[in-house]
């Protein structure tokens, strides 16, 4: 049985490891608790992406959550509304949206839930030039998307190397691609992947506000638990001895 | 007057008076020793009794959160998903009743397979409890029904799809598939009509059913006494001095009790998931369900949720027969309804696995890892383990996985169809006539 046990769980874990298709994403360095990086990604959020894209479920007010004043908000982040308790609207009408780029740019609110922190982090940092394509823009991530690369006076022009080689035992062809960079941008890539990263914190704080308190939360409430276990394992303990 | 027979209520100090008053119009005295401090159990239940009452500790968490989620939450295809984001970001502790909510449901899974499990492991379904284990599986059926339900609430990406595949599924049964569905879904598609309707399924008709269930499960129960890992029936042994069976202690204050150590044990689990990893890995709440419900954009990869996985795996494993998927339906239904005839089928000396024989315990073993072998595969897409190589004779190109998912399906019900011969003539161990713990 213990053995059956074994082969079951070996079996269970070994497809785990073995599949993974898609492209690799990068490991986004995002630290939920720094406000500083997360009050950054706010101030980079609605300056670049809330031109086209909404984020109708988040209030400028819940900005508060990242240390930030009323009037502070009011002043550095609001530009489609002077009600702070309004949600992010974006001012592009979504037929001339649908016009331009062939779909209407999503709503932002819970990107950072819907695709993962990593996968942002890496999409954000994977645009490469393409004449093929009608934005002149593509993605390693995100293959033929829709949305040309807004950041690039910041990061610069990537292009995309493509090596084929031919493996000597085998014959088999193997393509490998590289990012490399054509056309510097106002940023080093290192300042790039650190102002990715911020935008990316943000987009992720902005999926699940509530996830700071929730996990202040969940420390106190287990404390209380850990109380009522040790009570209750006691009386257990005293109500039983006597049973044989 | 039968007021005036009834003995007045003693040793409750203060509150003689009332409980007396209340006692000669009700029976409150009589209710109490029969079912908890005069209901004797055995002694020696081990972690596996434990996840009756834990089962029935999230049902009252589900219903109490669901009241407050009912609160906010607005069963319109326009306005459905924003209510719930409106609930986890603009509700004051919204965002723990939905995160309870969810977990909840999960849990309330994780409860009932781990009870179904026992009650196979140590016959709890054996005569006289064949009621029980009907009732039980009845519950089953119908909290798989509430979840189904429920599901579609969110109306996130995979809510929607994922209503719009098993409903699908009811439209392949012949002849009356069609209009069957439709019926169901009240539209052509799953529409607003479908999400209004489920809505009203979920938070009334479905609940209402369950409690009721749990009721006649419960009453079936303490009409019969527990079973318990011996499989020893503690009421043929009763002591001339008390009365009461010789292996049996009081359900209250024992269980109660110990029960409540149970309870602290598994809300540290549940409360670890809620405030720490309430998507739990995408299994108790999927990425895709966090972009609205499009009817006109299918997700690539549509999946049920894990609790469901196993029966999935085996619609997938089921080619379609006479350009008909149907097939697969009626063995996803099986899998199902075959639960109800396992009193009959084990015939069996002993009840207990600690006393059966070789060929039980292989076949158990077998089931156990078919069905969670099975619940995996239906996580995954088919293509999880490639193809077999083209040269194979059957098999050749086929994906592998769809080959095992078969496999398995036939162990999963060979289990319960080869039980009659298996139990018949296995070498069991004596039964002792104590328990032993």
């Amino acid at each position: 049985m213990r053995n059956l046990l074994a082969i079951v769980l070996v079996a269970l874990t070994l497809p785990a490891l073995a599949e993974e298709g898609g492209p690799q994403l990068e490991r986004a360095p995002i630290d939920p608790h720094d406000r500083i990086s997360l009050q950054r990604g706010a101030q980079i959020f609605v300056n670049h992406c809330l031109n086209c894209h909404s984020a109708s479920l988040m209030r400028y007010a819940r900005l508060e959550d990242l240390g930030l004043s009323e009037a502070e908000i009011r002043d550095n982040l609001m530009f489609t509304t002077d009600k702070v308790g309004d949600t992010m609207t974006t001012a592009m009408d979504t037929k001339i949206a649908k016009a331009a780029f062939g779909v209407v740019p999503p709503d932002l609110s819970l990107i950072g839930r819907s695709r993962s922190p990593d996968w942002l982090y890496s999409y954000l940092r994977g645009f490469y030039r393409d004449p093929a394509t009608k934005t002149g823009w593509n993605n390693t991530v995100f293959p033929n998307v829709s949305m040309p690369h807004v950041l690039s006076e910041q990061q610069g022009v990537q292009g995309l190397e493509v090596t084929r080689r031919m493996d000597e035992e085998t014959g088999d062809a193997k393509v490998t691609t590289r990012l490399v960079m054509e056309r510097p941008g106002s940023m080093k890539p290192v300042e790039y992947d650190h102002y990715v990263a911020d935008l990316v914190n943000y987009l992720a704080y902005m999926g699940e506000p509530a996830q700071q308190s929730r996990r202040h939360w969940g420390i106190l409430v287990l404390f209380v638990l850990a109380g009522f276990y040790v009570l209750t394992a006691m009386l257990k303990k005293e109500y039983w001895k006597d049973v044989r | 007057m039968a007021v005036l027979n009834k003995p007045p209520v003693t040793g409750a100090g203060r509150f003689n008076g009332v409980l007396t008053w209340v006692d000669q119009r009700f029976p409150l005295v009589r209710m109490w020793n029969e079912q908890l401090a005069q209901y004797y159990a055995p002694k020696n239940f081990n972690f596996w009794y434990y996840f009756g009452s834990l089962a029935l500790l999230v049902l009252v968490i589900q219903i109490t959160s669901g009241i407050f989620l009912t609160m906010n939450y607005k069963p319109d295809a326009a306005s459905a998903f924003a209510s719930v984001e409106y609930i986890m970001r603009d509700v004051p502790g919204g965002w723990f009743i939905r995160y309870v909510h969810s977990t909840g449901a999960s849990m309330f899974f994780v409860c009932v397979y781990l009870h179904m499990v026992r009650g196979l492991m140590y016959g709890s379904y054996r005569k006289p409890r064949e009621l029980i284990w009907i009732f039980g599986v009845m519950i089953y059926l119908a909290l798989m029904g509430e979840a189904f339900f429920g599901y579609l609430l969110p109306w996130g990406q995979m809510s929607y799809w994922g209503a719009q595949v098993i409903i699908n599924l009811f439209g392949t049964i012949p002849f009356i598939g069609e209009p069957l569905a439709i019926w169901i879904r009240g539209d052509y598609n799953v529409s607003d009509a479908t999400l209004n309707r489920f809505f009203a399924l979920h938070v009334i008709a479905l609940p209402l059913v369950l409690l009721g269930l749990v009721a006649a499960h419960l009453t079936a129960l303490h009409e019969v006494g527990s079973s318990n890992p011996d499989g020893v029936e503690i009421y043929d042994d009763i002591d001339p001095a008390s009365g009461h069976p010789r292996d049996g202690i009081p359900m209250h204050p024992y269980y109660t009790i110990k029960d409540l150590l149970g309870v602290a044990v598994f809300l540290i689990v549940f409360a670890s998931i809620v405030f720490f990893t309430p998507e739990m890995g995408g299994y108790f709440l999927e990425a895709n369900n966090f972009i609205p419900a499009d009817p006109l954009k299918t997700p690539p990869h549509i999946a049920p949720v894990w609790y469901f996985t196993p029966f999935y795996a085996m619609l997938r494993a089921i080619p379609p027969m006479f350009q008909s998927q149907f097939p697969g339906v009626a063995v996803m239904g099986a899998a199902t309804m075959i639960l109800f005839l396992v009193p009959w089928l084990d015939r069996g000396r002993v009840k207990s696995i600690r006393y059966r024989g070789p060929k039980y315990k292989a076949w158990f073993t077998i089931f156990v890892i078919s069905f969670l072998l099975l619940g995996y595969l239906g996580v995954e897409p088919t293509t999880v383990w490639g193809e077999f190589s083209k040269g194979l004779p059957i098999v050749g190109g086929d994906y592998i996985a769809l080959w095992v998912a078969r496999v398995l399906t036939v162990f999963y019900f060979g289990f319960f169809l080869l039980m009659p011969w298996y139990t018949a003539n296995d070498r069991e161990k004596p039964q002792p006539k104590r328990v032993v713990w």
